[in-house]
């Protein structure tokens, strides 16, 4: 049994436009000791997908298992959610100066959060908390403990809440886009102490992002999140070097890479979806350039491609076509081009039009 | 350089002529200091302190080239780029556009010139008043500079939106309605309107997706090249930046501590700072990632009130001593590197040393804050 197992999750809001429907159907599991990193552009679902685990989308319609330690969290109480949250899950978020309180000192939020899970008196969360400063780097954390949020910079705010979120020991910690706000030099500090900490703890991590870059040196295993669904999920190695679904080659291409300096990108064309009038069939056939009549019918599910068990893509492309070679890319083309009866210009279906009427919600 | 005899140098506040657009960098920045002041009192006002945004820059940007501007948080970047096109008033310093002194010029007199250069801002939400239909936005740099009369503006718009790749039919649209990298290009049609010869990006792709950024990058290279547009580019990407840019300018702390050809810079890197930075930027590529030796820089970049003595990275260099503490080093080529690759450091990195393994000489109490 893993750590996690979340199966066929579904998450959608009510609006007054309509139904969102920010997750849909989204599986996965995670090992204790493993990182899992999700990637996705906005809306694609991957932070309400991690929301919803630990209880904050209050308001969202949930569907679905999610089991820890095998107890299913989306069906527990909220008392017993509290019991969970922070002690064995723990998140780290994005803007490190929104998740502080900035009336409070930073050492007083650390001690707080110790004493609301554990029966141990202020003078020994306390130490416990100096010695957590201690352990992310900040420096003289005896005298820090007492500054407030505005008095850390960027990087120290981000360590403070990584020092937070490792105070009860957590079996997993949920790090969405924790690097997003910080700098380059800062950024590679931060990643650098995460991984060296869940080394020593042994706990799993989820390192949700927008850059493939920030995890290709971090997560074990990767799933690329498109329109609320996982469209393809891999080890790290076979996801960078050889992945299947035409989504994450366009993101892997539009990354400007040093190798070719110079050389024109190639964009995925046209916007993302509307999660509220998804296209049919594959939810990113608007944008594929090697789109098939099926996948304007058929919404393909994440199924073994010819790369080994571990690796999984939601496409209608036949599973041997991997990686971004040109061979590849014609055959690509060619496997496309055979299941097609009306020739398309890729792009043309989301033209201007569909993408500013999308752009509207 | 730009004060050759066909530049006209002298003559403060003239339109340019068409002789020094032809010759010559189009900006010239000399020792370029900006200090913001921080006043406390509530009647009156003090100063007690300021804020060293930039200081002492000095840089061309070449005609048709894209000059890349990185750095972190505070290094001045941003505040350089508003000090070109004039949004902020230098302190000291001078500022040459197209070979002639604006540094002095009041908002009327500077108007002829602002019109030759334009910015891109960073957020595309913030950068767009909502409550006003695209059309006029776009247009409005004809109504500023009077450029034809209203009924005739509307073609003209059209005409930059679809350039852009905007459909023109869109034209009475609020922004609420496009997307983010769709807004973006609203922000470049604007820039574009009056045919800038300089157009200054501030981290123009780093609010949109990655797939959006690419089609954002490869619309400005398109541009440029069909109106021979000279960028300055900011951004905190070094990827992006390498990709746009034909030199960088590596900024720390108000200065500029190396500049030199984009490849030039990313192959042998001379400051300890541009190393460090170019090893942590990250790579989609997992066996790069776990090859790569990171430089972890000790500590945070300090504040820009009262900066460090001497060269301003010493308290976190790995390779400061005493002279670092005492002297600033000047921006020049060092020795075995060509003209055109300057670094502003005493022991500048030796190709194939490994910053990783070293330690300072001077013990952390004698660097200076």
């Amino acid at each position: 049994m893993s750590l996690l197992e979340v199966s066929d999750l579904h998450v959608s809001f009510r609006t007054t436009d309509g139904d969102v429907q920010a997750v849909r159907g989204v599986s996965f599991e995670l090992d204790a000791g493993r990182t899992l990193g999700i990637v996705g552009e906005s809306g694609s679902g991957k932070s309400v997908c991690t929301q919803t685990l630990l209880g904050l989308t209050t308001g969202a319609r949930v569907r679905g298992t999610a089991r820890f330690e095998g107890e299913d969290l989306l069906s527990v109480s909220e008392d017993e959610f509290r019991a969970v949250r922070g002690a064995k899950i723990a998140a780290i978020f994005q803007d490190p100066l929104s998740s502080l309180h900035p009336l409070y000192k930073v050492g007083w939020q650390i001690v707080e959060m110790i004493r609301a899970h554990e029966p141990v008196n202020r003078a020994v969360a306390r130490r416990r908390a100096v010695d957590l400063l201690g352990l992310v780097g900040i420096p003289h954390p005896a005298q820090r403990i007492d500054d407030y949020p505005h008095q850390f910079s960027g990087g120290m705010r981000q360590r403070a809440l990584i020092a937070m979120a490792l105070a009860l020991d957590p079996k997993l910690v949920i790090a969405d886009e924790p690097t997003t706000a910080l700098d380059a030099t800062v950024q590679a500090q931060i990643l650098d102490l995460l991984l060296r900490l869940q080394q020593e703890n042994g706990m799993a991590l989820i390192m949700i992002t927008h850059d493939l870059g920030v995890i290709a040196g971090l997560a074990d295993e990767v799933m690329v999140m498109y329109a609320g669904r996982a469209a393809e999920r891999a080890d790290r190695r076979g996801l960078y070097y050889r992945a299947h679904h035409p989504y994450t080659n366009g993101l892997l291409e539009s990354i400007p890479s040093s190798g070719a300096a110079g050389a024109r990108l190639r964009p995925i064309p046209g916007q993302p979806p509307s999660l509220i009038r998804l296209p049919s069939g594959c939810a990113f056939h608007p944008r594929c350039e090697f789109a098939m009549d099926r996948c304007t019918r058929e919404q393909p599910e994440l199924v073994p491609v010819e790369d080994g068990v571990r690796h999984a893509s939601a496409c209608w492309l036949p599973g041997r076509l991997l990686g971004t070679t040109e061979e590849m890319k014609r055959a690509r083309q060619d496997a496309g081009a055979a299941g097609r009866t009306v020739e398309r210009v890729p792009g043309q279906s989301t033209g201007q039009d569909a993408a500013v009427e999308e752009g509207a919600a | 350089m730009s004060t050759d005899s066909t530049s006209g140098g002298a003559e403060v506040g003239q339109p340019p002529t068409a002789e020094s657009a032809a010759t010559g960098p189009l900006v010239e920045v000399r020792e370029a200091v900006k200090y913001f002041p921080i006043r406390q009192g509530i009647v009156f006002k003090r100063e007690a302190g300021r804020v060293h945004a930039v200081e002492g820059v000095s840089l061309t940007v070449r005609r048709g080239e894209t000059l890349g501007l990185v750095g972190e948080t505070g290094c001045g970047k941003s505040t350089l780029a508003r000090c070109i096109t004039k949004l902020h008033p230098l302190t000291s310093g001078t500022l040459l556009f197209e070979g002639q002194d604006i540094t002095g010029l009041s908002r009327s007199q500077v108007r002829p010139f602002r019109r030759r250069m334009q910015m891109i801002f960073q957020d595309p939400y913030g950068s767009l008043n909502p409550r006003r239909r695209v059309g006029s936005i776009i247009g409005d740099p004809f109504a500023i500079h009077g450029e034809g009369a209203r009924d005739e503006r509307k073609p003209k718009v059209q005409e930059l939106m679809e350039l852009v790749g905007l459909n023109p039919e869109h034209y009475n649209r609020f922004p609420a309605e496009f997307s983010g990298g769709q807004r973006q290009r609203i922000g470049v049609a604007r820039a574009l309107a009056l045919k800038p010869s300089l157009i200054v990006a501030d981290e123009p792709v780093s609010a949109l997706d990655v797939s959006i950024q690419a089609q954002i990058l490869n619309l400005l290279e398109d541009l440029q090249r069909e109106f021979g547009l000279t960028y300055v580019f900011i951004s905190h990407d070094l990827s992006v930046v390498r990709h746009v840019s034909d030199r960088i300018a590596v900024m720390y702390l108000g200065q500029v501590v190396e500049l030199a050809g984009s490849e030039e810079l990313h192959g042998r890197p001379r400051h300890p700072y541009t190393n460090a930075l170019l090893s942590a930027a990250s790579v989609a590529d997992p066996d790069q990632a776990a090859a790569r030796q990171r430089i972890v820089l000790t500590g945070d970049v300090p504040s820009p009130i009262a900066p460090p003595t001497g060269c301003r990275f010493h308290p976190r260099c790995p390779k400061a001593q005493e002279i670092c503490v005492e002297q600033t080093p000047p921006l020049v080529a060092r020795a075995g590197d060509p003209d055109s690759h300057l670094t502003a450091c005493h022991f500048p990195v030796a190709p194939g040393e490994d910053l990783t393994r070293v330690t300072a000489t001077i013990p952390e109490e004698e660097r200076a804050e």
